[in-house]
Order: C-alpha cells, then sequence, then structure tokens
C-alpha cells in the first residue's frame, strides 16, 4: 500500500461476542473522514458499510480487523476475520439470506441485510471466504 | 456566532475540570484561564454546572430591559413551574409574573401544546424518519456541527418559543393598538442555549424575542410577586399537560401516541443515539426527542431546583390538567406553525483543515504525536486529552513540549516514571 502523502490509513480491532463495541469503528471512522473533509454523503456510505462489517465480525466471526484507507479518491475499507467462512459467497449476497442462530435473531440481527447493504453502499466489493479459515472483504467507496 | 456561555476569568482557577466535562470538547486552559473555542461550544451550560469556582456563567438580559419597553410580554419556560415547593396551580406562577411587573404572560407551554396537536397529525405521515426534535438549541447546534445527515431531520417547524413569541406579539398589537416593536417579548430560559437562540435563531433570519431572562435571575422577585398573585387568584392558564409536559424529558414525545419515540437527555447519549440513526441503525423510530440537560430542561443551569425534584412538581401539576386546554377554552381548531425561513447550516467543528490535502497531513501528525502520548488524559496541557491535544498540535494551537512527558523526554528525563506508571 502506497504511503504517500494524501493517503490516510486506521486501524481498529473489532472484539468478538461484544455487542457493545460494535460500532466503535465505524464511529472512530467517522470521526477521522469528518476530520478531514471528505463529504458527509461518502461518510454515510462508509459508515454503514463498516457498522455492517463490524456487526458480521462481531456475530458469524468472533470479531476480527478492520482498516479504513483514504487515498483522495476512494474510501477503502478493508475487513478480515477468522472465523468459519461463508459457504455460499453469492447466496450470502442476497437479502434476507442468513445463517445466523435464533439467539442473535432474537437480538434483533440476523435478518439477512448485513451484506447486501455493505454491497449496495460501496461502489465496489471484493469478497473471499476459505471455509474454516476466514473471510476477507474489501469494499471501496468512491468521493 | 456569539454564545451565552462566557469566563468570569476573575474567578476562573484554571483547574480544567470544565475542560474535562465538556462535551464538545470545546474548552482548553491557556495562561491559567479557560478558554471557551466558539466553533465547538454549543451553549450547553454543562460547565457552567461543573465549575467549582463558579467562573463560567451565562450571559443574560438584565431585568430592567422591561423598562424599555410601555408594554411587556413573559413568556415562562414549562420548567419555571418545577422551581417552586407546594405549588399546586400554575396560575399563581403566571399572576406572579404579572404582580412582578410584566403587563401580559403567554406560556410556552400553549405553544408546545399547539405544536403537539400539529406533530400529532403530521409526523407519522412523512418520508424521512424519524422526525428529530429541535426544542433543545444545543442539541439543534450539535447536529449542525457533527450529524450533517441529520440535518433534514430535524423538524421544519420554528420552536414552541417562537410559535409563542409570534402569538404573544400579535395578541400584545391587537389588546393595545401599540406597535410591534413596542412591545417587549421576553422569555423566562432555563439554560444558556435558548437565552442564544433568543437573540440569534438557528434557522430564523430575524429573532422574534427582544430578550431572555435567566430563571435564576427572575426566580427571588417571582416568588414574593406570586405571594400576591395567589391572593388573587386570578386565572391566567392557557396550557393543558401535553404542553406542560415540554419541561420534562419524554414530554414532547408523550403526546405522539401513536408513534414509536424514543427520548434521550444529555449530551454524551444524545451523541449515541444520533450515531445510532446516522449507520442507518435505529429504523424503527417515527420520532426523536433529544435534550442537552439532564431529566430536559428542568435540568437547565439556570433553573434553580434539583432536576429530579422539579421533575416530580411537574408531574404532580400535570395530574390535575386535561390534555389539552385549547378545545376548552378557546374552541379554536390547531394551527400549523410557521416553519424556519433558512437552512441549518453544517458548520463541521471538527475538520483539520479546508484543504484536503492539508486536514490529511495534519491527521498524520496527530496520529503520530496520539501514539507517543502517555495515554493518561491528565489534562497538565491544557486539553480534555492525550486525543484533543494531538489534535491542537497538528492545527498549530499547541506545542508537542506542552506536554509534561514529552518534555521531560526533551530534556533527557525520559526514565521518571509518575505514580500512575509505576510498578510499585
Amino acid at each position: 500500500m502506497s504511503q504517500g502523502s494524501g493517503f490516510i490509513t486506521e486501524r481498529y480491532i473489532v472484539n468478538g461476542d461484544d455487542f457493545h463495541a460494535a460500532g466503535s469503528a465505524s464511529s472512530a471512522m467517522k470521526k477521522l473522514l469528518r476530520s478531514i473533509g471528505v463529504p458527509p454523503e461518502a461518510i454515510r456510505r462508509a459508515a454503514i458499510c463498516m457498522y455492517e462489517g463490524e456487526i458480521n465480525m462481531v456475530i458469524h466471526a468472533c470479531g476480527g480487523e478492520a482498516e479504513v484507507s483514504f487515498d483522495g479518491e476512494y474510501i477503502t475499507i478493508h475487513l478480515a476475520d477468522k472465523g468459519p467462512g461463508i459457504e455460499n459467497p453469492q447466496l450470502a449476497l442476497k437479502e434476507g439470506y442468513s445463517t445466523a442462530t435464533d439467539e442473535i435473531r432474537e437480538l434483533g440481527f440476523g435478518a439477512g441485510m448485513g451484506l447486501p447493504n455493505m454491497k449496495r453502499n460501496s461502489d465496489e466489493l471484493e469478497m473471499e471466504s476459505v471455509l474454516g479459515e476466514g473471510t476477507t472483504i474489501v469494499m471501496k467507496i468512491k468521493v | 456566532m456569539t454564545h451565552s456561555v462566557t469566563l468570569d476569568s476573575e474567578k476562573c482557577k484554571g483547574c480544567t475540570v470544565c475542560v474535562r466535562q465538556c462535551p464538545t470538547e470545546a474548552i482548553r486552559v491557556r495562561g491559567g484561564r479557560a478558554l471557551i473555542m466558539p466553533g465547538r461550544c454549543i451553549d450547553c451550560g454543562r460547565c457552567i454546572l461543573d465549575c467549582p469556582h463558579h467562573a463560567k456563567q451565562a450571559v443574560c438580559d438584565p431585568l430592567e430591559r422591561m423598562k424599555d419597553y410601555p408594554y411587556t410580554v413573559a413568556l415562562p419556560a414549562p420548567s419555571l413551574y418545577g422551581q417552586f415547593r407546594n405549588l399546586d396551580d400554575i396560575n399563581i406562577v403566571l399572576g406572579g409574573l404579572i404582580e412582578m411587573g410584566f403587563d401580559a404572560v403567554y406560556e410556552v407551554a400553549r405553544a408546545a401544546e399547539e405544536m403537539s396537536a400539529h406533530a400529532l397529525r403530521k409526523y407519522g405521515l412523512v418520508a424521512n424518519a424519524p422526525i428529530i426534535s429541535t426544542a433543545c438549541p444545543a442539541c439543534v447546534r450539535l447536529i449542525c456541527q457533527r450529524f450533517s445527515r441529520l440535518i433534514p431531520h430535524l423538524a421544519p417547524e420554528i420552536a414552541p418559543v417562537e410559535l409563542a413569541a409570534l402569538a404573544a406579539r400579535a395578541e400584545a398589537v391587537r389588546k393595545t393598538g401599540l406597535k410591534p416593536n413596542e412591545i417587549g417579548v421576553f422569555f423566562i430560559t432555563p439554560c444558556p442555549a435558548k437565552m442564544t437562540s433568543a437573540h440569534f435563531p438557528l434557522g430564523l433570519s430575524e429573532p422574534v424575542l427582544d430578550g431572555a431572562f435567566s430563571m435564576a435571575d427572575v426566580y427571588l422577585k417571582l416568588l414574593s410577586a406570586m405571594k400576591l398573585a395567589a391572593k388573587k387568584g386570578t386565572a391566567f392558564q392557557t396550557a393543558g399537560l401535553s404542553g406542560v409536559g415540554w419541561a420534562v424529558t419524554g414530554g414532547e414525545s408523550a403526546s405522539l401516541k401513536q408513534l414509536r419515540t424514543i427520548a434521550v437527555d444529555e449530551i454524551p447519549n444524545v451523541i449515541d443515539v444520533l450515531e445510532a440513526i446516522e449507520d442507518g441503525n435505529l429504523t424503527e423510530v417515527d420520532f426523536v426527542e433529544i435534550s442537552a440537560c439532564t431529566q430536559g430542561c428542568v435540568g437547565g443551569c439556570l433553573t434553580v431546583e434539583n432536576p429530579y425534584v422539579s421533575k416530580m412538581r411537574v408531574r404532580n401539576l400535570m395530574k390535575s390538567l386535561p390534555d389539552s386546554l385549547r378545545s376548552r377554552l378557546r374552541h379554536e381548531e390547531p394551527g400549523t406553525p410557521p416553519t424556519r425561513d433558512l437552512p441549518l447550516e453544517y458548520a463541521p467543528a471538527d475538520i483539520l483543515d479546508d484543504d484536503m490535502a492539508k486536514a490529511i497531513e495534519k491527521r498524520r501528525v496527530m496520529e503520530a504525536l496520539l501514539a507517543r502520548l502517555p495515554g493518561l488524559n491528565c489534562s497538565s496541557c491544557g486539553a480534555p486529552s492525550c486525543r484533543a491535544f494531538a489534535e491542537d498540535v497538528a492545527r498549530g494551537l499547541a506545542q508537542e513540549t506542552d506536554c509534561v512527558f514529552l518534555m521531560r523526554e526533551n530534556m533527557g528525563e525520559g526514565d521518571y516514571l509518575p505514580p500512575p506508571f509505576r510498578r510499585s
């Protein structure tokens, strides 16, 4: 990754099984993007992508890592976890599809909107998932 | 923007209590005195409540300003009713204001009741849910600073106190035949945020009030005037409980019965909820009531009573009131309150530089410095936290060596560990 001028990156740890902490990466990222003058609409889309990503990592993967970078043109969000992996990535991107447990659903999550929301709010979404090893997602949001 | 909250520098000891408590990190200590950063202050008055030396004050209109007008109208905030022990009749407060020298009273609660009736008819039907209340100007300023995307969610109507001011002036003109500018319309305010708004209203091209008096300034005079009013027993009351209830958290949303509402007070809690709305994470809510102060307006720093006690009193008064006095007293249909005539502007307080490349550079300076700071948040540098200090340095508002730890390092005394870091 380039580290030249006009480029900035920040990393966040997403704790697993901690619903209280979910949203903290999104919140910190919003502060970062606001402080450097990124337009509100791009921040909104990025925040939704990050928030959904965080929730997914908490629900399915016992946490993971998130990284956000901005190069003046694109906000790039990189999510990586060492969770169980996604069996059928194409199906997972469909609205309403979810493998969340009943307990998670009782908490109001697991409606199968997370990944579709991430796809809808990003300009590019790439997902790599290996069963038993984990999932990485890279999303780009044009500013 | 001009602020009501100011510093009495004679009294300030530079102790950093306010610096650390300020919910928008708007205060620094410089030269042994607190310095309020005008672009960040939302006039919530938290520092006035917290300052152990009473060095923070709210600049309000002096009561003598009543003499500037041939005819004056008092606009009591509903929270005023919670300031008096054993009060069982709101008419005594309203009559007391007359005995104090006002020519007329117009209850803000009456305008609030109108707003509630209007909201009840309208808010369930709008597309951009949730609607966010604008009753607390400190919260509106917070949204304009940090939550640009939520600005369109703010209720478009003017605030109840402004609606009351318009109606009161019109009524006084009708009654007296005087010109509108010969009528002095004064709000009795529980907080500095509403004081500021009286002179610099948000989203209005011109003020509709002539000023505001602090509840604390009015209190003693009013207390003795109320004894006279109690003997006379004149009826002035015009508002039902749906208006009076706006004094406390939950009162505004209570009237929106069929809607899903949430009522939040104190700025840190308000920020949490606004973040959730911004993240698209609170879609099940139709209306959001927000207030900067503990328990709502009864917690304003210009009130005299403990907020929990005045909340109890307001609720007690509400027990004997009908939902609305409009239909009973005036037999009129609720009107449609006017909307703001200016857009609310996004004014980000935390942007590091208007030039994005420079802002990014400053952010990198900030992050690099933050990694070297102790994270003790001791405020010896005059900033609320190590993070805020790093931001100040990046902005050129402070120097690295303002941190006592970095200064020791510079002097070759990096080995010294203050108590919080010592192992034994």
